[in-house]
């Protein structure tokens, strides 16, 4: 069995993860959902279109999203040091782990945004709403369940990063499974962290999905 | 109340496809307090020139005036508010599903910046209006179809407009709730004086409300004038293959196989459509016929229907007589102000009525 030592390392852990994976995906969706709405609106014949802006933003976020996690953690750390004094630990993880977020949520928030039924802002339009309205009044709430879902995909992958930044001394769930499970081969260490991950993410998902269906007035019982 | 001078609208050539005209100089001007409709095929222009009107769609020529204001002039600010005299309600009712009854209709008003207790006061005679008051916490999911578009009617008044158009808005209904909608409509325009500029590919929808009527096809308006007008006389054929199946003016195959184009070899009697409208539907015609000419008129056809409010009536009937009493029958019934038409002869040997 683990030792009342593991067990607290496991708990502190656990902490370091909730923490990195909160703060990054607070404000990954901070500026991702901003700029996933702005790529949805942007777009030839929406909104607000602007072919430009849109092309070059979208190509940021796919570079961005294009480069594995391992590599942009590594390639970011001179930027990761600028902003948190430090390139290794829970506070330096949060950085790469914003990073990735920020593009996966906004092209999650552009799908759920585009999927609005053009009707709604045709019908908004008649009605005298300007851009911000229709972005306001009409868009975010009627893509409220799928951007709920797609930010429950995003909290899902962070927390797999999460684990991944522990191969680079980022601290956590991931850094404890390397250190005690891997390198001083303790396999129940290391169980004990893939248990705890697993739970982590039928948490994070049922929550998105239960919230996702309160959201959802789609699809009533009449 | 509405004016549109030499619209023309021409969606730019896109991936492949090379640019398409769907609205060339079409004039129209509509009355305040009318019910106007327009009808024509799918694809003929009648969502474009609907959608120019609050210029949802900016024509790429010519002016489009509302209640006096020409919105093809006005700055982005100044159209959005303009449009709040404008309501429009839809095929699919557009209605955010995210919101309640309530919240829907509500919508308007919150985008115009009228402070909540206002809005209350205007939504909840709106329900009333609409006969949805005890559906103001219901999401859109939980209505039919004919109650969705009950909630896009409010909706579309909230922001007590004087125009309203109103796009295919029974083209996704059954038809009894379309008649229900329908009424509706024509109650709103009677109580409110509402003008409501309609567009359908149905005539039954023409006939059951509007007052004036303009036949739409490849972006031009080919025929307009009164319902009834274009119903008694429809001149293209586009206008015929909408009015003929309402209103039957055409025979049955059984009668038709018994006419020939050609007179005077098959010898036959002439037959001749006679189109009564408003009080002459219920002149006795025929019989004067028989005693003032002297002639047999042998009924084929005939069917009276009513379009707003008036009768209207074809009668198809075979003259048997001598040439010049014939001709004198049909002179006379033109005379009356009545629709006479000569479709061709009967093939003789039949002479009792069949059909
Ligand atoms: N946004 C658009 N871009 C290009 N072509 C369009 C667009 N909207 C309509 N059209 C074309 O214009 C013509 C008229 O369309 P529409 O006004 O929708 O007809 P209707 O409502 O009578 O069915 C059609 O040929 C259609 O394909
Ligand atoms: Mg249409």
């Amino acid at each position: 069995m683990l030792s009342p030592d593991i067990i607290a390392l496991l708990v502190k852990a656990t902490l370091d993860t909730l923490h990195m994976v909160a703060v990054s995906g607070a404000l990954g969706t901070l500026i991702g959902l901003p700029l996933g709405v702005l790529l949805a609106v942007t777009g030839r014949g929406e909104l607000l279109e602007s072919v430009i802006f849109n092309r070059i933003v979208g190509a940021v976020v796919n570079i961005a999203r294009s480069t594995p996690f391992i590599i942009l953690v590594v390639a970011i750390i001179p930027f990761t040091r600028l902003v948190a004094g430090t390139s290794i630990g829970t506070a330096a993880a949060i950085v790469p782990l914003t990073v990735a977020a920020i593009p996966f949520i906004a092209r999650v928030v552009e799908g759920a945004v585009r999927e609005v039924d053009r009707g709604l802002i045709e019908a908004a339009q008649a009605m005298g709403a300007t851009p911000l309205q229709i972005i306001v009044k009409v868009l975010l709430p009627e893509a409220r369940p799928a951007i709920a879902l797609g930010l429950t995909l995003a909290a899902v992958s962070l927390i797999g990063y999460s684990a991944m930044v522990g191969a680079v001394g980022g601290g956590g769930l991931g850094d404890l499974g390397i250190r005690y499970g891997y390198q001083r081969f303790l396999p129940e260490v290391m169980l004990a962290v893939v248990v705890v991950l697993v739970v982590l993410v039928q948490i994070v998902q049922s929550a998105g999905d239960w919230l996702a269906r309160r959201f959802n007035k789609r699809h009533l019982k009449v | 109340m509405i004016t549109l001078e030499h619209v023309e609208k021409t969606y730019p050539a896109r991936g492949g496809g090379g640019a398409v005209t769907a609205l060339s100089d079409t004039s129209l001007h509509i009355a305040p307090g009318e019910i106007f409709g327009i009808i024509g095929r799918s694809g003929a222009g009648k969502s474009t020139l609907l959608r120019t009107i609050n210029l949802l769609e900016t024509p790429t020529r010519g002016t489009v005036r509302v209640d006096g204001v020409d919105l093809t002039s006005l700055s982005a600010a100044q159209l959005r508010h303009a449009r709040h005299s404008i309501g429009m309600i839809f095929q699919h009712f557009n209605l955010l599903s995210a919101r309640t009854v309530y919240g829907n209709v509500a919508l308007p008003l919150e985008l115009a910046g009228v402070p909540k207790a206002e809005i209350r006061k205007t939504v909840e005679p709106l329900l009333d209006l609409v006969g949805l008051a005890d559906k103001s916490g219901r999401y859109p999911a939980e209505l039919s179809g004919g109650q969705k578009q009950r909630v896009g009617i409010a909706r579309a008044l909230a922001s007590k407009p004087k125009v309203l158009l109103s796009d295919e808005a029974t083209s996704a209904l059954d038809p009894e709730t379309t008649t229900q909608i329908l009424h509706l409509l024509a109650d709103i325009n009677r109580r409110l004086g509402l003008t409501i500029v309609l567009i359908t590919h149905e005539i039954a929808v023409i006939k059951e409300i509007c007052h004036r009527v303009a036949v739409l096809d490849g972006g031009r308006v080919i025929e307009s004038g009164p319902v009834f007008d274009i119903f008694a006389h429809p001149q293209s054929p586009v206008t015929r293959s909408f009015v003929d199946p309402v209103i039957n003016r055409d025979l049955p195959d059984t009668l038709r196989a018994r006419l020939t184009g050609s007179s005077a070899e098959a010898g036959g009697n002439p037959v001749i459509r006679i189109t009564f409208t408003g009080d002459r539907a219920t002149d006795p015609v025929v019989s004067v016929l028989s005693r003032r000419f002297n002639i047999d008129a042998n009924i084929w056809h005939g069917q009276v229907d009513e379009i707003q409010g008036a009768p209207f009536g074809t009668l198809v009937v075979e003259l048997e007589g001598a040439a010049d009493a014939i001709g004198g029958a049909v002179a006379f019934l033109k005379e009356c102000n009545l629709g006479v038409e000569v479709l061709g002869h009967a093939v003789p040997g039949h002479h009792r009525v069949a059909g």
